[in-house]
């Protein structure tokens, strides 16, 4: 039971809709309703809904269906607008180191609804169990559609479906009939026919008393191009999950300093931040600012190292200069796979404070100059001839602890407090100094050297988003094979056109994938031009 | 500069042209039955004349962009004037397109208002042209927005031959469900119609509402200032935790929630909420006037057309539109995505919304090509997809806050 | 193509969209697959010592190990100091190590704090907080207990007591 016999002669296989030789329904009921079967797949069998008894073919026949497949994209749609009610985890504006405050954050803004919204898991809908699920899902929905139509639309396609059964071109939307006239050169009609046609840019395919000619028949492999193409995209994505091929690093580096990328053997050098603005005269129209400004450009200066000491972390690098060049918004600094973009900054920030050192006891003159690095303070400097100051404590953002002693709040120098002590060998004194928000205190009352503080060093510090993503190449790759099926299938048509001449009768028809008033207007022309006695009747399928 | 100024000239010119052109094709329809003429030859005369008004008024916006792109330095699609006038420009030009291929001007009875409205809509938006920041100095910029604009130009015309459809085939003796659905949707228009009418009468007057936050913000340059919030229309929902500094024609009704983030929030759903106020009132008083649906209204004007032919439009401008959608607001973002932040996509609501917009149309076009959902069907589904790309460019972007926020109304 | 060939190909072509199934979602679950878990070996690294040169935690391969992150500025590092001093004098001698990793500051600051614990076990500075970043630190103090072998016998993050530490120290001794 695995064949059919068509009255022609010909066996297709189960499934079939129309005759895979002559084109004339196979199903009784539909040769005798005006329905006649879509052409979509040319009339022919589909594996999927043939067989069903085994587990896998069931598995198989369900992610066949188109009605799933579009079941699945709507879950797809809808379960994405859902995501976008509140903010997704990643993007809530304020920080939320815990897993508490994430809960606290949804319930404190968004009330009763923020709160449902993260127990059900919301916040991170798109990286979600089942929303991952989903999108296999229609992954799989594509393959294996594909595989099952593209088999055998290709077997149908590859032979001409020509001198087909009168029902097959009765059953078109485009069909006509008329009676020859006497004596009329049947050969002459059919060649002046396909001559025409074939001006129009079809290939013509006949025999002696039929006739047909086609068009655009790479059209009809549109969609299975684009299914490609996105298939290769969400292969794409998913190779972003093999160790090694995808890494999303950030660092802040400070004017001046060299820091390591985590997770790569490179080193990154930050030489000098900038942060450029329109100026009035560079702006098209004067505008109404009230003071404010229009940023234009933030930049980075920066060398990129490659350490050829990366097998032990920490460990003392050996840097090799790679790259030397600036990092501006939309202009990443790229090595191999490895891209840098310019993504933060924080500008005028406390680099080092600068003292000058005084004799209160000879008119206030200057002795020489402190510096205190704060981010790397020298444990001793000698100041002049003989006087050494030493740093005794550093605390970088002083706060008064528990205990009443002094302590910090982080480890980044937004307060710092600084004690010295000034260390006088010829005159054998030693006094102690704190400097503290902008004021010194003195341990003497009447001491002998004094400080005077002078504008600190400020430095911006670059945040430099280092990013690798090594399934870039396939994912683009994917989205052009997707443009590359769509242009075929949207932007040509597949059009047929047969003439064939049985017992004195003229019969035409005519398919369409898509533009009927394209094809009608063909078929018109060359009624017109060779004069045919037919009168053309248009079915409507709205 | 005076191409800036040219370039708002012709964009004025422009709108009038589209104003005059939307009236000629109205009076082509409708003025068909009027006696001692013959409706054909009515119908194409003045439809012509409305199509040539149309293309000159293209002409005249295509000068707007181009003296806009030399003389602001960058393709006039920065900002939300400059991107909806762009948008604008698309739809006009699918049309043009659509028209050469099927010869049918009666689709611009459609398009042209829908060109008119969109239009209006930029004119509400800040219009001065700014310098860019970096993170929008990049050609992406040109390519990306130019090409999405144009997908939803193209597709907006699958709109509005799919709303022809819908007009020319809902039988409107009896009430059902699309009749009533069909109401809804020109609802939805007359609200996009009431927003301009309040915007435009608003801006005019002297009565701005301004509110001060109570919490301190920091400024561009790091200092805590008090944000102030200034509305044109007149407040019915105050910003959460603030004062009143300078009273309005009336006292707001209610606070907005508070989640509502920055200061423009609560101003954006005040606009809102006047706008479905406005457009509820404009279809009230329409239906006051005509005493039936407005879908009855429109459709003796659209009964001499094939309803195949609309249905064929539709799914041509969708087709058409899809492949450029896709390739404008998905690949060229993605690979820009890549290019500025190191990441093609990132899950930020506007880039979800253009992935809604493009799997609601693969949808559409999986039901129709393989489905056979073809005719009705069809055309409430390029309305629906329509009415997602509005979503999209509205409500996104005015209440959703994200990356591609452009400021403004 | 006959039946039982059909069924192979689409046996094969469903296994093979299985495993992408199953290897979508182990990488949305698993989203760090290089951070270091109970389980894992320690990552080897070497940094400078406080007054001292640069010691690697391979080289302590035979010892059980306390890594412990810690930074002046917080306070549950500052009182569990001492604890950790008292079990490191206790178990010193049977082969444990007690390695403070301090994160991000200078000598200058850290100077101060040890000698006010009075801590005798090594301090290494990680100044650019690298190996934290390798041992992905969130909340401080965290306390890795390295097994002799290298392995990672048990994370915790918060303040330790003593008889925690020393519950805890009882798995990784030689």
């Amino acid at each position: 039971m695995d064949q059919r016999k068509c009255e022609c002669g010909h066996t297709n296989p189960v499934g079939t809709l129309l005759c895979e030789s002559c084109g004339k329904p196979l199903v009784i009921q539909i040769s005798e309703q005006t329905a006649f079967p879509d052409m979509r797949y040319e009339g022919m069998a589909r594996r999927s809904q043939t067989y069903t008894k085994k587990m896998v073919d069931r598995v198989w026949n369900y992610f066949s269906s188109v009605k799933i497949a579009i079941g699945i994209i709507i879950v797809i749609l809808i379960a994405s607008a859902v995501g976008t009610v509140f903010p997704q985890q990643q993007y809530i504006p304020v920080p939320v180191p815990t897993e508490a405050d994430v809960a606290r954050f949804y319930t404190n803004t968004y009330g009763t609804l923020g709160t449902i919204y993260y127990q059900l898991g919301f916040h991170n809908l798109y990286s979600s169990w089942w929303f991952v699920t989903l999108l296999v899902m229609l992954g799989t929905s594509l393959v294996i559609c594909s595989l099952d139509r593209v088999v055998p639309l290709y077997k149908a396609l590859k032979k001409p479906r020509l001198n087909q059964h009168k029902s097959f071109l009765k059953g078109q939307k485009l069909f006509a009939e008329g009676e020859l006239a006497q004596g009329t050169d049947q050969a002459e009609l059919l060649a002046g026919s396909a001559e025409t046609l074939r001006k129009k840019g079809y290939r013509i395919f006949q025999t002696d008393r039929a006739l047909m000619a086609e068009k655009g028949r790479f059209s009809r492999w549109g969609p299975y191009v684009n299914h490609i193409g996105l298939i290769l995209f969400l292969v794409g994505v998913l190779a972003r999950s093999i160790p090694g091929f995808f890494l999303d690093e950030y660092v802040w580096v400070r004017e001046g300093e060299t820091v390591a990328i985590p997770n790569t053997p490179y080193y990154i050098k930050n030489l000098q931040y900038t942060t450029e603005y329109w100026s009035e005269d560079e702006m098209p129209v004067k505008l109404e600012l009230n003071g404010g400004v229009i940023a234009k450009n933030y930049q980075t200066d920066a060398i990129l190292y490659e350490n050829k000491n990366a097998d032990l972390p920490g460990a003392k690098p050996d840097l090799v200069e790679i790259k030397n060049g600036p990092i501006i918004v939309n202009h990443p600094m790229v090595h191999e796979s490895l891209y840098l973009y310019q993504s933060g900054m924080q500008e005028m920030q406390l680099g080092a404070l600068n003292f000058n050192l005084i004799d209160l006891k000879n008119g206030s003159k200057e002795v020489g100059k402190i510096k205190v690095d704060l981010y790397n303070p020298a444990q001793e400097q000698v100041v002049a001839d003989g006087i050494k100051v030493k740093v005794l404590d550093y605390f970088p953002d002083f706060i008064m602890g528990k205990d009443g002693k002094p302590a910090t709040k982080t480890n980044l120098p937004k307060n710092p407090m600084v004690a010295i002590e000034v260390l006088d060998e010829k005159g054998k004194l030693s006094e102690k100094m704190v400097y503290l928000q902008g004021s010194i205190l003195t341990q003497k009352s009447d001491p002998t050297y004094g400080i005077e503080i002078k504008m600190p060093d400020l430095i911006d510090i670059s945040g430099i988003n280092v990013r690798m993503d090594k399934a870039v190449p396939l994912i683009y790759f994917g989205s052009f094979i997707f443009m590359i099926g769509v242009a075929m299938g949207f932007f040509w048509q597949h059009r047929r056109i047969w003439v064939q001449i049985q017992d004195g009768t003229i019969m035409m028809a005519a398919h369409t994938n898509k533009n009927w008033f394209g094809l009608r207007r063909e078929v018109d022309g060359l009624v017109e031009q060779m004069k045919l006695p037919v009168t053309i009747e248009e079915k409507s399928k709205a | 500069m005076q191409l800036i100024q040219l370039s708002d000239w012709l964009l004025d010119i422009a709108f009038l042209l589209y104003v005059i052109s939307s009236i000629v094709f109205v009076v082509s329809m409708t003025g068909k039955n009027w006696a001692g003429r013959d409706p054909k030859q009515h119908e194409k005369r003045f439809g012509t004349i409305a199509y040539r008004l149309a293309v000159i008024g293209f002409i005249a916006q295509t000068g707007y962009v181009i003296a806009r792109w030399i003389g602001g330095g960058h393709s006039p699609t920065s900002n939300m004037f400059e991107f909806m006038a762009f948008l604008d420009y698309c739809i006009i030009l699918a049309y043009l397109i659509i028209y050469r291929i099927y010869k049918l001007n009666v689709i611009g009875a459609f398009v042209l208002p829908l060109g008119v409205i969109m239009l209006a809509y930029s004119y509400v938006f800040p219009k001065e042209v700014t310098p860019l920041i970096p993170s929008l100095q990049s050609y992406w910029l040109h390519i990306h927005v130019t090409t999405a604009a144009l997908g939803e130009g193209i597709l907006a015309v699958g709109f509005a031959a799919g709303l022809m459809y819908l007009i020319r085939t809902v039988p409107q003796q009896v009430s059902t469900k699309s009749t009533k659905w069909l109401e809804v949707v020109l609802a939805v228009v007359l609200m996009l119609v009431g927003f301009i009418l309040m915007e435009s009468t608003f801006a005019r007057m002297d009565q701005k509402t301004v509110f001060e936050m109570n919490q301190p913000q920091p400024n561009v340059f790091g200092q805590m200032e008090k944000v102030k919030a200034e509305y044109t229309m007149p407040a019915l929902v105050a910003p959460a935790d603030s004062t009143i500094i300078q009273a309005g024609p009336m006292s707001p009704l209610f606070t907005a929630p508070s989640w509502m983030e920055g200061k423009d929030a609560a101003r954006k759903l005040n606009t809102m909420l006047w706008s479905v106020i406005t457009g509820v009132i404009l279809y009230g008083g329409l239906r006051l006037i005509f005493r039936k649906r407005l879908g009855a209204v429109i459709q003796p004007s659209v009964d001499g057309i094939e309803p195949d032919l609309l249905d064929e439009i539709s799914y041509r401008a969708i087709s058409i539109g899809y492949p450029v959608f896709t390739l404008g607001a998905l690949i060229f973002a993605m690979i820009w995505a890549q290019e500025a932040w190191g990441r093609f996509w990132g899950w930020d609501p506007k880039e979800v919304w253009a992935l809604i917009v493009w799997l609601f149309y693969s949808a559409y076009l999986h039901l129709r090509l393989s489905r056979g959902w073809i005719g009705a069907k069809s055309a409430w589904m390029s309305v629906i997809g329509f009415v997602i790309i509005l979503i999209t460019l509205v409500v996104v972007n005015l209440v959703i806050a994200g990356l591609h926020s452009y400021a403004g109304v | 193509m006959n039946k039982s060939n059909r069924t192979y190909v689409r046996i094969a072509v469903l296994g093979l969209l299985l495993v992408a199934l199953v290897f979508a979602l182990y990488s949305s679950f698993v989203k760090d697959p290089q951070a270091v878990k109970v389980g894992s070996n320690a990552p080897n690294f070497s940094l400078e010592q406080l007054n001292g040169p640069e010691m690697a935690l391979g080289d302590l391969k035979g010892k059980g190990v306390v890594l412990n992150f810690w930074g002046t500025w917080c306070e549950p590092c500052k009182e569990e100091m001492p604890a950790l001093q008292a079990q490191y004098d206790k178990f010193k001698d049977k082969g444990l190590v007690v390695l403070g990793v301090n994160i991000g500051e200078s000598p200058i600051a850290v100077e101060p704090f040890v000698k006010q614990f009075n801590v005798t076990f090594p301090i290494v500075l990680d100044r650019q907080s690298q190996i934290t970043k390798l041992y992905r630190i969130g909340p401080i103090p965290t306390t890795f207990f390295i097994s002799p072998e290298g392995e990672v016998k048990e994370i915790f993050i918060g303040q330790l007591n003593e008889a925690m530490i020393a519950d805890k120290v009882s798995k990784i001794l030689p």
